[in-house]
């Protein structure tokens, strides 16, 4: 990359100013955050029984949710890449609706479909009793409902870029079409995928408003992080700050981890073959 | 000639149908006849006052020619901290007394303020009643699903007091971050119950059913109100004032489930 430098000339001041500028914009709320965190007391807080049940349910309900997504997120994503079928345009804009949905409307269209008294949740309350909303598994559709479009978007994407001949050259060597999926479709998307996990499972653990509308806010059971640093922020500034920043320092680390270990490795492998 | 007459019928029809069912009593703070202030009067207001202090404006507006009245409504925290930072404002309603006081403290007000409404805690359930709930005491069933403001927020704190006072240690499905998140889990029939001010009650009409709770002293919330120290238009705020306490703004903050003073 950096070769390439001298060839082309130096780079124009008038694109190195905006994007110094943006980088700037997102960089700096970040380290005000962490500028304004309070960290004589940063110990005591993350050890509070409170925040640690906060951390454990996001980790467990955006884990578990990912989980989900990547079970009928590939498949969904295959679909839309391989199949031509009538209606894929419109499967394609229901895919992206939760991404630019308020997160709220999202919450409240999960209410509505799976609430006690939901398009789905009714008949499902009234055959046997189980009622949704106020629960864990909630806290986990909540999650899978804004994760699924990142995923799905991410795989479908890698799978288009995957080159379609090697598919056909599978299938002339007398592959069926599950074997191609498996042993040839799949590995090549490998980095999408991953970056699909990555930001779904981001996403899912940043999810608030959807969360807090169709799941409520209860500690141990639906309180996860961001609904805690929100009820932090109405009484405890500080105690805030310290949830906000222990978030932040969660998602990077991952971030960090699953780049080092698992995405570089899965580029490379890409790369190679 | 016209025009004043057609002015004058529509801002009697806008005060008929704005006082709900109207009553005679007409007798608002008008009462100022020379050199009246005309222009922008600023309200603060907290939250639960928005259709009482809504309807009152046109009455206030309708007696106050050339004046337009500006309501903001939010946490009478959020408000209270907006005034003594200085933000351009005339009158001063919040929710609780303590909110109020760091604005005196601040000699934010002009003297004292008068306390013009009470509020207090009623148990909302959705109109088929799936709990079968009769009284408060039946939050505790095993089974019941209520949910209350979560404790930092005043309806919250207001919730803890309830439960303490009438020993009730059911815990309850959620939290919610404020008492119209509570209010709108009953109207959806989500949740069993939901403790809700009596004003939220009224304002979710027949979505839901009241359930009254033994009333003790540890439930209830004084609104007070006060013309503020920095106002622009001090007389037009008195009127405010007078309006709020007097017999018309006493109907409607009935009618909208407030408890006299």
């Amino acid at each position: 990359m950096s070769g390439r430098g001298p060839a082309l000339g130096r780079a124009p001041a008038r694109l190195l100013g905006p994007a110094a500028v943006a980088a700037v914009f997102l960089g700096l709320p970040l380290v005000a955050l962490l500028a304004r965190t309070p960290w004589t007391d940063f110990l005591s807080r993350l050890t509070d029984p409170a925040v640690l049940d906060a951390l454990r349910l996001s980790l467990v309900t955006s884990l578990a949710a990912i989980a989900l997504v990547s079970v009928v997120g590939v498949p969904l994503a295959w679909t839309l890449a391989r199949v031509d079928f009538p209606g894929r345009s419109l499967v394609r804009a229901l895919v992206i609706v939760p991404l630019v949905l308020p997160p709220v409307v999202g919450g409240v269209a999960l209410l509505s479909a799976f609430g006690r008294r939901g398009l789905v949740g009714g008949p499902l309350y009234d055959a046997t009793g189980i009622s949704i909303p106020f629960t864990t598994v909630a806290v986990v559709v909540a999650h899978a409902f804004v994760a699924l479009p990142f995923f799905v978007l991410s795989v479908e994407g890698a799978l288009r870029a995957a080159d379609r001949e090697y598919d056909v050259v599978a299938a002339t060597l007398g592959a069926s079409r599950w074997t191609t999926f498996r042993r040839v479709g799949l590995p090549l998307a490998g980095p999408g995928l991953l970056a699909g996990l990555v930001l779904g499972w981001a996403r899912a653990l940043g999810e608030f408003g959807a969360t807090i509308t169709f799941a409520g806010n209860y500690p141990g059971t639906t309180r996860t992080m961001p609904s805690a640093i929100y009820v932090a922020l109405q009484s405890d500034q500080d105690a805030a700050l310290v949830l906000s920043v222990i978030l932040m320092v969660v998602s990077v680390a991952i971030l960090a981890l699953l780049r080092e270990r698992w995405f570089d490795q899965a580029v490379q492998g890409a790369v190679r073959t | 000639m016209r025009n004043r007459t057609a002015a004058l019928a529509l801002s009697l029809v806008a005060t008929l149908a704005l006082a709900g069912c109207g009553s005679g009593s007409a007798a608002s703070g008008g009462t100022g006849s020379s050199a009246r202030e005309t222009g922008t009067l600023n309200v603060l207001a907290a939250a639960s006052l928005t259709e009482s202090f809504t309807s009152l404006a046109k009455d206030f507006e309708a007696d106050h020619p050339g004046v337009d009245v500006k309501l903001a409504f939010d946490s009478s925290a959020t408000l209270a901290e907006q005034v003594t930072q200085g933000a351009p404002a005339d009158v001063l309603a919040t929710a609780d007394q303590d909110t109020m006081q760091t604005v005196v403290d601040a000699h934010g007000t002009q003297g004292d303020p008068t306390v013009f409404a009470t509020n207090h805690l009623q148990l909302v359930v959705p109109p088929d009643n799936p709990a079968g709930i009769t009284g408060f005491a039946d939050i505790a069933k095993p089974g019941v699903k209520y949910v209350v403001c979560v404790d930092t927020a005043p309806c919250g704190k207001l919730a803890v007091k309830v439960l303490d006072a009438t020993g009730i240690t059911a815990e309850p499905a959620s939290e919610e971050v404020d008492v119209k998140a509570v209010l709108s889990k009953v109207e959806l029939d989500e949740a069993d119950a939901g403790l809700v001010y009596a004003t939220d009650a009224v304002a979710g009409g027949d979505k839901v059913r009241p359930v009254d709770i033994p009333t003790s002293d540890a439930n209830l919330n004084t609104y007070p109100i006060a013309a503020l120290s920095g106002a622009k238009k001090p007389q037009l705020a008195q009127d405010w004032v007078d309006l709020v306490t007097g017999s018309q703004g006493q109907k409607v903050l009935a009618d909208a489930g407030f408890g006299k003073p």
